[in-house]
């Protein structure tokens, strides 16, 4: 997909003015907050877990080239083929390669975001095939021609009203007077839709939470059960994911499941874990007659090595955005790609470029809470941080705010000139807000006044007051 | 130590908006047992340039804050945010420089957030015969609370403040929205994050909110102000001193001279 990171400021403010989106993310935050904290409270090992996960995803990190390795090795060994694909365009000429030799017409979809990331059903679009995504949310958005705002929970900017509305103007061979205002209506018109699309389906596309080094096995959890539908039905399965999401055992991807549906969406479990191991083997009931596994790497094995390599851990369980209040306020799709939220402000830079993406890292109080509840302790903030280093080193702020920054440094290096500066304009400051103890207006603090009062200051500066306190000796003087 | 040497690092807020915080600070230490001196070669502690990339500015400004400072038997500060800095980050600038390193390591050790360092280092259980009348909140800012731990410690002092009802903040954990340059920076989502804030403390129903950090305070006593709200901001060092007499944040002064 085209980035449009580049626009964070723009389409921060319009999501700002939009009462449907603030609405709906409203909905996000109690629901999905307070089931992680309730599931949470019940696992006391759930920090241990954390750690492990932490350092499995790390030590794959320092060993990828040999595991990556493996895993083509096992998934070989079981009857599938593996595709190495180093941009996004070879990824998609991988899948329509593999679509083109069995003559695909119909391409089902379980929810993927490296497809987002490479922007695959437009490019089936254009090849003459026909995609549809079978997770609801992804369905709706499809429908919608609208991108995925959340990584878990893409249709989350929308309200139920919005869901209706866009499922009457597309399924016009149903009654227009049926009911449609129950997530349960939604989820029925839309599994007696796909049920028909599943069967016709010639291939199946799915993404993976882990390819397992061990096995040569790829895993996806889901709570519809389109993904099984997906890979099991067609002919042909193609599995499209990056290369970060190696691990080396079956073990560790227990390890990781037990914090990857608690950060999520506060089940113990999601509802179905699948895991895929080679094509149907003789006497197997079903399963696919082909496996395919594409494996992206599009600017992530550039990462290694660097100060954000650790973003490479996520497990894209959307705690981090869950629990963002800048995300919270402005939704996903204003950070203008496939990865939304503190991770994206943590890993878009590295991916889709510093000058594309650099307000990301900067749209953050710093406030820490993404990482308090990333459950592959990701120092966001500090990732974060490095690109906002990189991006001063790159001179790509604005540079009014550069020049602000270097005035006040400049007094701040200087401790007696600072005085004297903060003296004259406290003092002045001081007398002009001291009848009504703050200012509503004031020339260079527009960001501030436009929104809140600004309080005054009091008569002085502390440094001041401390030092005709010091010589009175006399008590308090504020 | 039985009267440890204390560094104010009165943090630049404080010293430019509300002098009564660091007289509070000083009162506390003193109460605590503590000497305290205010070194006058401080300025701010660098996180301005520091979140913004600028690691040049950043050093520089922390070497000079490590010089006026790394005598001090503590380094104590009224904010969560800039102790913080000291404590978190300037080990961090300087892990690469063998002459620095060492001297930010250990100003970085014995650098403190005030609240916390009554509580958990000078074994501070309550304060004495201060009173204030007072349906309070209380926010617990970021910093403090994720880089430093400070949640329990104000709470514990607060509860021995006469008068003062304490109820709890829905979200008390949820940034203001303030984060130093970038209310500056994003003014339309900082404002949404704050406009979320006020909703959350107008609903507890309280007449005061307190919280450890000058700027998350200038923030949302700014936004309450511009809603016309008449929940009044203050310092908590300022109600656990006893230092309440003049105006609440961004409250005209009573009568000249006080």
């Amino acid at each position: 997909m085209k980035p449009q990171s580049h626009l964070f400021k723009e389409n921060a403010k319009k999501a700002l003015n939009d009462a449907n989106l603030a609405r709906a993310l409203n909905n996000m935050k109690a629901g999905f907050q307070d089931k992680r904290r309730a599931t949470i409270a019940k696992l006391p090992e759930f920090q241990d877990l954390r750690d492990q996960a932490r350092d499995l995803k790390n030590h794959t990190l320092e060993n990828l080239d040999f595991y990556l390795s493996r895993f083509e090795d096992r998934v070989t060994e079981k009857g599938g083929h593996v595709h190495w694909a180093r941009t996004p365009a070879e990824a998609r000429e991988a899948v329509l390669e593999i679509c083109r030799s069995v003559d695909a017409k119909t391409v089902t979809k379980g929810k993927s975001m490296v497809t987002e990331e490479i922007g695959l059903n437009d490019f089936l679009i254009e090849s003459g095939l026909t995609p549809i995504e079978t997770d609801l949310g992804e369905y709706i958005i499809q429908l919608r021609h609208e991108l995925p705002s959340h990584i878990i929970a893409p249709a989350i900017h929308l309200n139920k009203e919005d869901v209706a509305e866009t499922f009457r103007e597309n399924h016009t061979q149903l009654d227009p007077n049926r009911r449609l205002d129950q997530v349960q209506d939604f989820t029925d018109e839309a599994r007696a839709i796909l049920r028909q699309k599943f069967q016709s389906a010639d291939v199946g596309i799915t993404g993976a939470n882990f390819l397992i080094a061990e096995t040569g096995s790829t895993v996806i959890v889901t709570n519809e059960g389109n993904g099984d539908l997906t890979q099991v039905l067609p002919k042909v399965h193609i599995v499209v994911a990056s290369i970060e999401k190696t691990i080396p055992t079956l073990e560790d991807s227990a390890t990781i499941l037990r914090v990857l549906a608690r950060s999520a969406t506060g089940q113990e479990y999601s509802t179905y874990t699948t895991f895929s191991t080679g094509p149907r083997r003789p006497g197997d009931l079903d399963g696919p007659e082909q496996f395919h596994v594409v494996i992206l790497d599009n600017g992530r094995s550039a990462l290694l090595g660097t100060e954000a390599q650790d973003t490479l851990r996520c497990i894209r369980c959307g705690a981090c955005m869950n629990h963002c209040p800048v995300y919270g306020s402005v939704g996903g799709h204003a950070y203008g790609w496939v990865v939304p939220g503190p991770i994206g402000a943590a890993l878009d830079p590295g991916l889709i470029g510093l000058e594309e993406a650099h307000d990301l890292p900067n749209a953050s109080t710093f406030c820490g809470k993404c990482a308090e509840v990333c459950p592959m302790k990701i120092p966001l903030p500090k990732i974060m941080h490095h690109w906002r280093v990189k991006e001063h080193e790159a001179k790509l702020s604005p540079p009014r705010f550069r020049q602000g920054l270097a005035m006040w440094a400049w007094f701040a290096r200087r401790p007696r000139l600072y005085r004297l500066g903060a003296n004259a304009a406290i003092g002045m400051l001081g007398r002009l807000g001291a009848k009504r103890g703050r200012f509503a207006k004031l020339p260079l603090a527009g960001g501030w006044t436009a929104h809140r009062d600004l309080p005054a200051p009091s008569r002085g500066t502390f440094q001041q007051q401390w030092a005709r306190h010091k010589r009175s000796q006399a008590p308090s003087s504020s | 130590m039985d009267q440890p040497r204390v560094g104010l690092f009165v943090t630049c807020l404080v010293d430019l908006f509300r002098p009564v915080i660091g007289f509070s600070a000083v009162a506390l230490l003193e109460r605590a047992g503590c000497q305290v001196e205010v070194p006058t070669d401080q300025t701010c502690c660098g996180q301005p340039a520091y979140n913004a990339g600028d690691l040049k500015n950043s050093r520089s400004i922390a070497q000079s804050v490590i010089r006026a400072f790394e005598d001090f038997d503590y380094i104590v500060a009224p904010s969560g945010s800039c102790a913080g800095m000291l404590r978190a980050h300037y080990p961090d600038l300087f892990k690469d420089d063998p002459e620095w390193s060492p001297r930010a390591n250990h100003l970085a050790q014995r650098t403190h957030e005030l609240i916390s360092f009554l509580v958990d280092i000078r074994g501070m259980a309550s304060v004495e015969n201060v009173g204030f009348e007072a349906q309070a909140t209380y926010h617990d800012s970021c910093s403090g609370l994720r880089e430093l731990g400070v949640k329990a410690q104000p709470r514990r002092l607060l509860a021995t403040v006469e008068g003062l009802d304490l109820n709890e903040l829905p979200g008390a954990e949820t940034c203001c929205g303030f984060g130093g340059t970038f209310c500056i920076k994003y003014p339309d989502i900082s404002n949404r994050m704050v406009a979320d804030k006020t909703a959350d403390i107008t609903a507890t129903g309280a007449d005061l909110l307190l919280a450890g950090d000058l700027g998350c305070l200038m923030n949302m006593a700014g936004k309450l102000k511009r809603e016309g709200s008449t929940t009044q901001a203050r310092h908590v060092a300022e109600v656990l001193a006893g230092m309440t007499e003049g105006p609440a944040i961004g409250e005209p002064e009573k009568a000249p001279g006080t």
